[in-house]
């Protein structure tokens, strides 16, 4: 095993999108993600990655442009965040609804208004229904491991879809840590060139998205929805070929804690780590107190997660996104809509927490343990930390 | 696990000490994070970075409120900010300074100070008053987290063949005359 170094995370994704040898970059720059598409260009300048590097006016034409790339057969990679996810809205879509395996990372920044550029999961909670298989990374390692197996998983023939991983934006992309580097050798076995399906290409002519007229468009998006559905096997199967590979298992539903615990936290992304030194204290202390943290969101891993979560009393489920007007964040409505069939269901406290950037430390997660454990959380959703004079 | 606070102004590369502190600890096997305070960055604004460092993997993604130590690049930030805020009972105070570590402690009442004129060192060996890589070698010598030559090759890899044995200099020089308490 060669040794860690000590590196931005941002620079750790780069290292891992130059190293999955993509042929097209295409990007806008936008915090906290610039150092990123920042660093590919340089490699693109240098010759130390031979790709275009497409610097285009708007994350619209961004988006489009790995469109065009990805449906005439190139790997393709782009990251974004924010206002520059909501801006290439429509042509997720298209993308996923073409099936072209495109790679993203999203830097996970709240939305305006207020204007903010820090993290929160607003940004790809606008975005769940778009066809795309998501991922949450919880630290620089993972960030730069799961950007590889990305592509792996997205060009795979039996799902054939655009892949984002969610990367906390500053309090992971801005992070000096420790990540471990893959030879490149053995990156090239893990994951062979890119085989497309079809491309679109002058000589063997195809049309690539055109009109569904209502006789085949259920059909087309029928035909998606298995498609991602299908996802899950593969991005298990690929994740269990990366722990064969490289030593490092990767679960759908990960868990943390004392093995049936009475109350469990669930979360996603960065988060996780903090609550993971609560849950350890707590326990320390002889609460029966574990944790769940959802590394696949879409297709969101049914099974594993009831399994996960099975004899649990309570959950603590915590969003960092609001979803305005519906009393429950986006992870939590989604708990519950699953648990609506079950004939055991825990009970379930949603804490919003840490929007725009705000800390959410190991205290609060033990505060917000405590509080719940005395039924002072309220019964629909507690949005955390908010100054009483506001 | 040493958490760290480092204080400065924009632009005087608080943000990079941190860096370089965590990057030296990783190459030495130790885990470390560091980070910026994620603010909107402008020049001369006092601003804050921080660094965590343990033989163990950091499972703790949020601000450092209770440091163990407390680094000051620029002495006129004592006057604004309250550098000391929730240092732990025996914490260190590492101050750019040219007053005494017993004048500090007296009129300040920190538990435990490491002064150094680091703005003197500073201009004398790299001849501007840049004082993030000299302060490091005050901290390194106050706190022990690491050894002054465990940060030579961050800093030669960070400011390449001309500046960067100047900055080494200025960190040695620093680790060389200060003292704890």
């Amino acid at each position: 095993m060669t040794k860690a170094i000590g590196l931005e995370v941002s620079l750790a994704i780069a290292e891992a999108v130059k190293q999955a040898n993509v042929d097209i970059v295409a990007a806008y720059p936008i915090t906290p993600q610039t150092h990123i598409v920042e660093e590919l260009s340089v490699y693109v300048a240098n010759g130390e990655l031979d790709a275009e590097y497409v610097p285009v006016e708007s994350e619209h034409t961004a988006m489009s442009a790995c469109v065009g790339s990805s449906a005439a057969g190139a790997r393709t990679y782009t990251a974004t965040a924010a206002q520059g996810l909501a801006l290439m809205h429509e042509i997720l879509y298209i993308a996923s609804g073409m099936r072209l395996p495109i790679v993203m990372t999203v830097a996970n920044r709240a939305l305006s208004a207020p204007i903010s550029i820090w993290n929160d999961h607003g940004d790809i909670m606008s975005e769940r229904d778009i066809g795309w298989v998501q991922i949450f990374a919880e630290n620089g390692q993972e960030a730069y491991d799961l950007t590889i197996a990305a592509f792996k998983i997205a060009e795979d023939h039996r799902v054939l879809l655009p892949v984002c991983v969610n990367v906390d934006g500053f309090i992971l992309t801005h992070m000096i840590e420790p990540v471990l580097f893959i030879d490149q050798k053995k990156i090239d076995a893990f994951l062979p060139p890119f085989k497309p399906a079809m491309t679109l290409n002058p000589d063997k002519p195809v049309t690539m998205g055109p009109v569904g007229v209502p006789e085949v468009y259920m059909e087309s998006r029928k035909q998606c929805e298995e498609a991602i559905m299908g996802s899950r096997q593969v991005v298990a199967e690929v994740f269990s070929q990366w722990g064969q590979s490289f030593g490092r298992d990767y679960k759908l539903i990960e868990t943390n804690g004392q093995p049936r615990a009475k109350v469990l936290f669930v979360t996603m992304g960065s988060q996780g780590e903090t609550t993971m030194t609560a849950v350890q204290d707590l326990s320390e202390s002889g609460e029966s107190v574990g944790q769940v943290r959802i590394r696949l969101w879409r297709p969101f891993p049914r099974e594993e997660f009831l399994e996960a979560i099975a004899g649990a009393e309570e959950l603590i489920v915590i969003d960092r996104a609001l979803s305005p007007g519906v009393y429950n964040g986006p992870v939590a409505q989604e708990i519950k809509a699953l648990l609506y069939e079950q004939p055991q269901k825990p009970k379930i406290h949603n804490v919003i927490a840490g929007l725009g950037g705000r800390d959410v430390t190991v205290k609060d997660f033990k505060k917000m343990y405590e509080m719940s454990r005395k039924n002072e959380l309220d019964p629909n959703y507690t949005i955390w930390g908010v100054r009483s004079d506001a | 696990m040493w958490e760290i606070r480092l204080h400065g102004r924009g632009g005087q590369g608080a943000v990079t000490s941190a860096e370089l502190l965590a990057r030296a600890a990783i190459a030495t096997g130790k885990f470390a994070q560091a980070f910026p305070s994620f603010g909107p960055e402008r020049r001369g604004a006092p601003v804050q970075a921080f660094v965590r460092v343990d033989d163990k993997r950091i499972l703790k993604r949020e601000k450092i409120y209770e440091p163990d130590v407390v680094m000051v690049l620029d002495p006129t930030l004592l006057d604004v900010v309250n550098v000391a805020e929730g240092l732990k009972p025996e914490g260190i105070v590492v101050v750019n300074s040219s007053k005494s570590n017993q004048e500090l402690k007296e009129k300040h009442k920190w538990p435990n100070v490491a002064a150094v004129n680091a703005t003197r060192i500073a201009v004398d060996i790299l001849s501007v008053p840049i004082t993030n890589t000299t302060m490091i070698g005050a901290l390194l010598k106050a706190s022990g987290i690491l050894r002054a030559e465990d940060m030579e090759e961050v800093i030669l890899d960070r400011f390449g063949s001309k500046l960067g044995p100047k900055n080494f200099n200025a960190l040695s020089k620093a680790f060389e005359v200060t003292s704890l308490n």
